[in-house]
């Protein structure tokens, strides 16, 4: 295969993302964007490779996934990943879609820091952010508890149905568990089965760099966050999206909202999202609030008057929010995932006992 | 129970032998096929060629289920589904008929399905539109034929892509089942509409078995009568398998007040229940 340039939509989509590269010129001493020119200059980028690194403070850095829907020509890279430089090698968040994303994302790691990789953080169990696992055999990789259940008992599908859907960029991939971080979060290793505390933290210390690990839940059954005390960033795994529309396939939609209060209250001066661009305020946060509060209020208000599935999914959503990517793709498939269990509610038992 | 449902669908082939997920690589051809179809403006004969679903399933169909009766495609039948299945268990199908008078019988069909028929619906004292769930094995047309009193058959569908989704795809998480006690269980309730018109909800809980997953028999809801307090029938239910498991039902009866559901499955297990406003 001959050299080619990159795809224009990284090009461009660094180009016009104003807000993030103000952000990004705030927090970095090199230019993020000369670091990507550089880098397309003398790398090729495959669908569903991870792409180049951006720098979002000091030694912090994130690899951005488009704002779509997984499909051949993303070659799933849809998500956003990172990492944190430290003496001892880096510490990633999340590996992405495919052992094609995660050894591109382990080679980046290595190009700009110029170790290895020390440690993996694994945020849920969901295929976008954990299947390039298989690029770190020799690594620690570490998630919540039900995270590593869920991902050994449903990994095989999930990784089948990922093929499906992008194709070849998933060429060899195949799933691998994380390790259960221990005594942390809904049913911490020690205590396997034991009810979830949301907001439960630890603060690990690797190659002198301290990072606060947060066991949360609501987009699925257990959400990482991970938060970087040096530099005040916020890996919010997705707890939060930004300027795309959130997905609900294993939400609860009362213990998210309550998971998001909690990021809310950190201290935090750099937030990644899980979809989306890198925010240094709060609005990601209440972007994603808007949309989860609208979605419960809209599917209980309908259970209420009666509608069935396709009448709910005709409701427009409100104008604010109308600017979220793949939105009405997004609020019909969460009818889907969350009607039937809220009009269960409103339909009382009828049968005689 | 659904999840369930889904791990026998996955592991044991399905339907047919062919897995759900490798259902889901037609999709893009059948989307395809949809959206080269142009849209009805009047009535016409149906035939392979005039179908406007483009299906190639349509003689098939035809001969099984109208034959030697006058069918035409209509576009005053419609079928509201989103255009790509979340769930292949749990697809959302809505049924509408304006402006064609004295249906008698609605026919519930989806062509590509290894059991096509869905259900039938007899809305003698209710709107000829309702809404309920259906499991696709794959990409296909869902069709509804309404059946006028002249005896004419009208038919109109649309497809649904059954294609999952890496964040999308529902866990297969195992519950525990709940038929065995609360089998024929109806939740229900009815809403006021105007006009002396009511929307009747329901949910009945029960498997719907299709019997094609190894060793599980075909176990599903047969009839579901509506009628009124005096025992006037207002609507009657035949269900088949493609109906999803727990099916919830939504109709539109031309009455508001006391309802009694009365039914049963094809084991013969009684559902019987009342809905007051």
């Amino acid at each position: 295969m001959s050299p080619l340039p990159p795809p224009p939509r990284r090009l461009t989509a660094s180009g016009v993302r104003l807000a993030a590269a103000a952000l990004v010129a705030a927090f970095a001493t090199a230019s993020p964007v000369v670091i990507e020119a550089a880098r397309a200059q003398t790398s090729i980028q495959a669908p569903g490779a991870a792409s180049s690194p951006k720098r979002i403070a000091d030694g912090v850095w994130f690899f951005e996934g488009a704002r779509e829907h997984f499909s051949r020509a993303n070659g799933g890279d849809i998500v956003n990943t990172g990492f944190i430089e430290t003496a001892d090698g880096a510490v990633v968040i999340d590996s992405g879609p495919s052992l094609r994303y995660g050894k591109a994302q382990r080679e980046k790691i290595r190009e700009v820091t110029g170790r290895d990789v020390r440690r993996v953080y694994i945020t849920h169990a969901h295929p976008d952010h954990f299947l390039g696992n298989q690029a770190y055999e020799d690594v620690p990789v570490e998630a919540l508890a039900p995270t590593v259940r869920v991902i050994q008992r449903d990994g095989e599908t999930l990784t089948q149905n990922l093929y499906l859907l992008v194709g070849g960029a998933m060429s060899g991939t195949i799933p691998r568990a994380p390790s259960p971080l221990t005594g942390l979060g809904p049913g911490g290793a020690a205590s396997a089965g034991t009810s979830p505390r949301l907001g439960d933290a630890t603060t690990v210390e690797i190659g002198g760099r301290k990072l606060r690990l947060i066991a949360l839940a609501g987009h699925t059954a257990a959400d990482l966050a991970v938060f970087d005390e040096q530099t005040r960033t916020l890996f919010a795994g997705d707890l939060v999206f930004f300027e795309r529309a959130p997905t609900t396939p294993n939400a609860d939609l009362d213990v998210w909202l309550a998971a998001l209060a909690q990021l809310q209250a950190l201290p935090y001066q750099v937030l990644v999202p899980g979809h989306g661009p890198v925010v240094s305020d709060g609005a990601a946060i209440a972007q994603t609030r808007a949309y989860l509060e609208w979605i419960r209020d809209t599917l209980t208000t309908a259970a209420a008057e009666g509608l069935d599935m396709n009448e709910v999914m005709r409701t427009r959503a409100p104008e604010r929010l109308r600017r979220l990517a793949v939105l009405e793709e997004e609020w019909q498939r969460s009818v889907m995932h969350l009607y039937p269990a809220i009009e269960e509610r409103s339909l009382p038992i009828t049968t005689p006992r | 129970m659904q999840r369930r449902a889904f791990v026998v669908l996955m592991t044991l082939g399905g339907w047919s032998g062919g897995s759900a997920l490798a259902a889901t690589s037609t999709a893009a051809t059948s989307s395809a096929a949809a959206a080269a179809a142009a849209p009805l403006a009047a009535p016409v004969p149906a035939s392979l060629a005039t179908d406007p679903l483009q299906s190639p399933q349509w003689p098939g169909m035809q001969k099984r289920f109208f034959d030697g009766q006058t069918v035409v495609f209509d576009p005053r039948v419609t079928v509201v589904m989103p255009a790509s299945a979340e769930d292949p268990l749990l697809v959302p199908v809505e049924v509408h008929v304006t402006g064609l008078a004295d249906v008698e019988q609605l026919l519930l069909f989806a062509d590509l399905n290894p059991i096509p028929k869905i259900l039938e619906y007899f809305p003698s004292q209710a709107e000829p539109s309702l809404a309920f769930r259906l499991k696709v094995e794959q990409s296909t047309p869902v069709r509804a034929a309404a059946k006028t009193r002249d005896g004419v058959w009208h038919v109109g569908g649309s497809w649904v892509s059954a294609t999952g989704g890496g964040c999308t795809m529902p866990s297969v998480a195992s519950s525990e089942p709940i038929w065995q006690e609360r089998l024929g269980e109806v939740a229900a309730r009815q809403w006021s509409r105007p006009a002396g018109h009511s929307r009747l909800r329901m949910r009945i809980i029960h498997p719907m078995d299709t019997g094609l997953a190894a060793g599980i028999p075909v176990f599903h809801v047969d009839t579901v009568t509506i009628s009124d307090g005096g025992g006037r029938e207002l609507a009657r239910l035949v269900l088949f398998e493609p109906v999803s498991e727990n099916p919830v039902l939504s109709v539109d009866l031309k009455h508001q007040g006391d309802l009694r559901i009365v039914g049963r499955d094809t084991q013969g297990n009684p559902i019987d229940a009342r809905v007051s406003l």
